[in-house]
């Protein structure tokens, strides 16, 4: 391992565990397993209750749309935690643990330490997606069916999924270095924006053409649409993607996800330039 | 000139108490509003969250509607889809003052002792519930503008159709449930108090799960349809005043009556009226109010004899 790359792990490994120290040491293992996947599985009852109340009300039921909308969200936990993960670090040491300016000068690539603090947020939302998955399959009836010779695809897509992610925020990061109080609003208004655009809930086609052609300019659309296709059963629901064969849809989701990596490290170098240059870096302002 | 009596001090400490309130509530009233990106993070970001599930009952009424050619059934169906995208834009906007109760109210003292205010507090002469009470009505003030233009922006860009069949009742409800909800975060106040850093992740717990058991996005009523456990639920989700208040307000504005209204147990056929769940909600307002008055004398107290009271990052 080169020097280089042996100080990028070192960074990313110590910010992992500082990350996951910060997030669960308020309380007991167990607890802090339970309070993780609560907030989740009331997100996935939610949907489920609106299905219910819509087949009751409607008389109608359709499994492939309920299979599709909860999928749907079990995956939208990792784009909630890990965007999360990344972007407040910068907000919570600059201003409420005022750690910033050492953790800074220290010997570390701060975009590393970064994605490292984020970890610990990936590796509880793993969690709390297979938690959710599994409970569709057992209690709900989602039907998955997955074939080994998709399992690397879907592998390689979920790993694509999350550096995309992870780049995305990584650029929200950067923004964060020139605001004061901002980063709660972003933290809901961005992962809301994917919540409606990239068809999570509801197959693109439910929006209006304008909005079908801003989701396809996000690459979560891509591996939303593309994860569905391996773990479930064809169906007759028009996600408006399925003229894309699923390599095509890999190979866009790999192209975007290059594409936001190299934005991501612009915008923080911007970001962290434009903040030491006006002397923010480590400002607080008691938001 | 005679002693000071604890009577003659009334008026004093009345409008030492009024002081106190109108101070802790001018922040939220007019501080807030001061800075406008307000506009674009608390009224229409929240519009994104709504339209999320906006469509998702949409994208069900498209599917339901395959098929049918009945217009009579078609009419059906049109008219439940809309009577729950109501439901939904009705409870993504009443989701801002859930949020405001739990990260404005309910943690509030705890963030004033981080940033170091809380001992400023303790040592003014003034009410703990006069200070709680500016919180709350600056707080309501503040979420009601944000709430109001989520509404509109909310009701325009969905096309909604709403129909207030009667506007005191609705007022009323509004401002009971309000005040309850307010209530229950001044008794949560006291609690985050003592519990340290884990109001935090306590306020983070209580989002989705409340947002689900309150039926923000759903008529609640829909939960007596699932056996014992959802009577169970049912009754847990009536203890919070978001419940009965969204339930009173979806029977007052939605048109085509009460869809899944939530059921009296004891009387097969019936149904809480918006009428009956505003009665109730007055008796939650007062007995929330009556609790934040007590557990704040006794935490307080607590806190003080642990020595927590000031203690950071605890």
């Amino acid at each position: 391992m080169s020097n280089l790359a042996r100080k990028h792990w070192r960074s990313f490994k110590w910010a992992a565990w500082l990350g996951w120290e910060m997030d669960s040491n308020w309380t007991e293992p167990w607890l802090f397993m339970v309070y993780s996947v609560i907030k989740p599985i009331a997100g996935a009852f939610i949907l489920v209750l609106m299905y219910s109340v819509f087949a009751l009300i409607g008389q109608f039921t359709d499994p492939d749309l309920f299979s599709y909308i909860y999928v749907g969200n079990a995956f939208f936990i990792f784009v909630g935690n890990t965007l999360f993960g990344t972007f407040q670090v910068i907000q919570s040491d600059r201003e409420w643990y005022q750690t910033l300016r050492y953790t800074y000068i220290s010997p570390i690539s701060y975009y590393t330490y970064i994605v490292g603090r984020a970890a610990s947020k990936v590796a509880v939302a793993t969690l709390a997606v297979v938690i959710t998955l599994a409970f569709g399959a057992l209690a709900l009836g989602v039907r998955f069916e997955v074939s080994l010779v998709q399992v690397p695809m879907f592998l390689a897509a979920l790993v694509l999924g999350l550096f995309c992610l992870i780049s995305i925020g990584i650029c929200l990061a950067g923004i964060s270095f020139m605001t004061a109080k901002h980063t709660h609003g972003l933290a809901e208004g961005i992962p809301g924006i994917f919540y409606v655009f990239c068809g999570v809930l509801f197959p693109l086609t439910a929006l209006p053409g304008w909005a079908q052609s801003f989701g396809r300019g996000i690459p979560l659309t891509y591996w939303f649409d593309l994860t569905r296709r391996l773990i479930l059963p064809s169906n007759t629901i028009n996600s408006g993607l399925g003229f894309f064969s699923d390599i095509e849809i890999l190979a866009l989701l790999l192209a975007s996800s290059l594409i936001f990596f190299l934005l991501s490290l612009g915008i923080f170098k911007l970001g962290e330039y434009m903040a030491r240059k006006a002397g923010k870096i480590d400002m607080t302002t008691s938001y | 000139m005679s002693a000071p009596t604890a009577t003659s001090r009334i008026p004093h400490r009345l409008k030492l108490n009024l002081q106190a309130i109108v101070g802790r509530a001018y922040p939220r009233i007019v501080g807030a509003n001061r800075e406008p990106s307000w506009i674009f993070f608390e009224a229409i970001l929240p519009l994104l969250g709504i339209a999320a599930y906006v469509f998702i009952y949409k994208a069900l009424g498209e599917r339901a509607l395959l098929g049918v050619s009945d217009p009579t059934e078609i009419a059906r169906i049109r008219a439940s889809t809309n009577s729950l995208i109501a439901t939904v834009v009705l409870g993504g906007t009443m989701v801002a003052f859930w949020l405001n109760v739990l990260w404005s109210m309910a943690s509030q003292l705890y963030w004033e002792k981080e940033i170091g205010n809380l001992q400023l507090y303790m040592m003014a002469p003034m009410s703990r519930m006069a200070l709680l009470g500016g919180m709350a009505i600056g707080g309501m003030f503040m979420t009601s503008v944000r709430a109001i233009t989520t509404l509109v922006v909310g009701v325009v860009v969905f096309s909604v159709v709403l129909q207030v069949s009667n506007p005191l009742l609705l007022i009323g409800v509004f401002f009971v449930t309000l005040i309850a909800l307010y209530g229950m975060g001044m008794m949560l106040a006291s609690l985050y108090l003592l519990w340290g850093r884990e109001a935090f992740n306590l306020s983070a717990l209580l989002e989705e799960p409340i947002f689900f058991s309150s039926g923000f996005y759903f008529p609640v009523g829909g939960f007596a349809k699932f056996g014992t456990i959802g009577g169970a639920m049912l009754a847990f989700a009536t203890a919070i005043p978001a419940t009965l208040g969204l339930d009173a307000m979806r029977q007052i504005i939605v048109p085509g009556g009460p869809v899944l209204p939530i059921p009296i147990p004891w009387g097969p056929g019936t149904f809480l009226t918006a009428d009956l769940e505003f009665g109730i909600l007055i008796v939650l307002a007062v007995v929330f109010l009556f609790l934040a008055r007590q557990t704040l004398a006794y935490l307080e107290k607590l806190a003080r004899r642990e020595g927590r009271l000031t203690s950071r990052h605890q």
